[in-house]
């Protein structure tokens, strides 16, 4: 594995190694002394085109632990403010011998076209609408830990409901990609104005009636409403949206014993999960953010620890 | 294994057996007595190892010592020159810090997975001591590294190859040389 790029780009094999090494660093992560020498001398660039503080954080802090130089550069401050393109901006860090791109960027795409330009690996921390690999990857570790804390631990026979706006988020796509290899069954569920085109050709399940699913879900995962949709003619008013769409103290009482509640962050409270919600016992949401760190430095390890195929 | 013409076996259960009640036996003598040992297995085959050896203390000492297991794969030095390995779990029994920590491994050869060992131990905590004990020392070392106890001395040349077969991991007890493999 060179680049990560897509979720789909995982074989069941490499997901599986993926999850298992980060169950490792998650120890790492307890421990006084939060160091491995893994990748000591490996540099990696931390580019983001976009405000992000959670991936970006939780990249940076697995790359030191791991004992990488890790820099950021954001779009403000750089040359990129000045008008170089993303492509010579990138051509010239490559030349100076770093080891890998984490690269988020508005444009559903540009980090998959960025990855044909350097030598160094690339790895997707989100592009535009499109994916978010890392993310699908800690909740896919997330849920396999809870899925052993309540049963077998197996990913088939689950549901998965993603619920809101799926139209512009990258975490359904990833999730939906990674599931069909790890075999969860995922249900989309959202309003009609809110669903990506071709939706249909995903390979699951789309409904506008989250009240049909909650019983059954096994995962609430609730995607995040952004507040600049909210004046977008998408959904009437905010209130409207948490009727139809919310995780709502009366569906979070309809929920199966065992499930849990997942939200990527940050949280609207009141919108798309209510407060009762996101502090409910059933949260995982802290846990995914913990899960981060330790996922990103399993992909790290993956891509970077050894000589591997190039 | 297949026991083709290059392996000969050289050491067999009985023979395993015994070297580990010595050592064992060395283990509480050095220490004056089993408490605040810790046994440390370096995966793969450390580990059962450091569990029999546990058995043989705590029946001969009385004392419960605890028996953990260390997975060295993210301090190997060779990590970049080969593709990426699965990690192992380490499990470190409770806290190490001020305890004598014997580390126990199969072979001791060039002496760099006990280097990589005792950086991972110094990510964990502060024992008070670190020993080695080893079943067999094959020599060819390339680090100044020197076990404390020693289950067999066994002079190897560097084509030979040495493996321990452990029941818990192989179904059977047995260290085999086999030639023209090389280290």
């Amino acid at each position: 594995m060179h680049h990560l790029l897509s979720a789909a780009d995982l074989s069941l094999g490499q997901a599986t190694a993926i999850l298992d090494v980060a169950e490792e660093m998650h120890d790492v992560q307890s421990r006084p002394i939060k160091k491995l020498p893994t990748l000591r001398g490996k540099t990696i660039i931390n580019m983001f085109f976009e405000d992000s503080t959670r991936t970006r954080t939780s990249f940076e802090i697995a790359g030191k632990w791991m004992s990488a130089d890790t820099i950021n550069i954001s779009a403000k401050g750089s040359s990129v403010s000045k008008g170089e393109s993303m492509r010579d901006t990138m051509l010239t860090l490559d030349s100076m011998g770093v080891d890998c791109f984490v690269i988020r960027h508005p444009s559903s795409g540009a980090v998959a076209q960025a990855s044909g330009w350097v030598r160094a690996s690339v790895v997707n921390a989100g592009d535009g609408r499109h994916e978010h690999p890392t993310q699908a990857l800690l909740d896919a570790y997330t849920m396999r830990r809870h899925f052993r804390a309540t049963g077998d631990g197996e990913f088939a026979g689950k549901k998965i409901a993603i619920v809101g706006d799926l139209l512009h988020s990258r975490v359904v796509r990833s999730n939906v990609l990674l599931q069909r290899t790890l075999g969860g069954e995922v249900v989309l569920v959202g309003p009609p104005t809110l669903l990506p085109t071709g939706v249909e050709t995903w390979g699951c399940p789309v409904t506008h009636d989250f009240d049909e699913v909650i019983g059954e879900a096994d995962i609430v995962m609730m995607l995040r409403v952004q507040r600049e949709r909210m004046s977008g003619g998408f959904f009437p008013t905010a209130r409207e949206y948490a009727e139809g769409y919310g995780l709502t103290p009366e569906r979070l009482a309809r929920m199966k014993d065992a499930a849990a509640i997942f939200h990527p962050g940050p949280m609207n409270r009141g919108v798309e999960i209510s407060s009762q919600a996101a502090d409910a016992a059933a949260s995982r949401v802290l846990d995914q953010v913990s899960a981060g760190v330790a996922v990103r430095m399993s992909v790290l390890y993956h891509l970077l620890g050894g000589e591997g195929e190039k | 294994m297949k026991s083709d013409e290059g392996t000969r076996v050289v050491w067999d259960a009985g023979d395993i057996s015994r070297a580990l009640t010595r050592i064992a036996h060395q283990i509480i003598e050095a220490n004056a007595g089993a408490e605040g040992l810790a046994l440390l297995g370096i995966r793969t085959r450390g580990v059962p190892l450091a569990r029999r050896l546990g058995t043989i203390i705590s029946e001969a000492s009385g004392v419960d010592v605890p028996v953990g297991e260390l997975d060295i794969t993210m301090y190997r030095d060779d990590l970049r020159r080969n593709p990426t390995r699965a990690v192992g779990r380490t499990q470190i029994p409770g806290r190490i810090d001020d305890r004598v920590v014997v580390l126990v491994d199969d072979v001791l050869n060039s002496g760099r997975t006990v280097v990589s060992s005792l950086e991972a131990i110094k990510d964990i905590g502060r024992p008070r001591a670190v020993r080695l004990a080893v079943l067999v020392d094959r020599g060819h070392r390339e680090l100044p590294v020197q076990a404390d106890h020693v289950g067999k001395d066994l002079p190897t040349s560097s084509d030979e190859r040495v493996t321990v077969r452990l029941a818990e991991i192989d179904g059977e007890d047995a260290v085999t040389i086999t030639r023209g493999l090389g280290a």
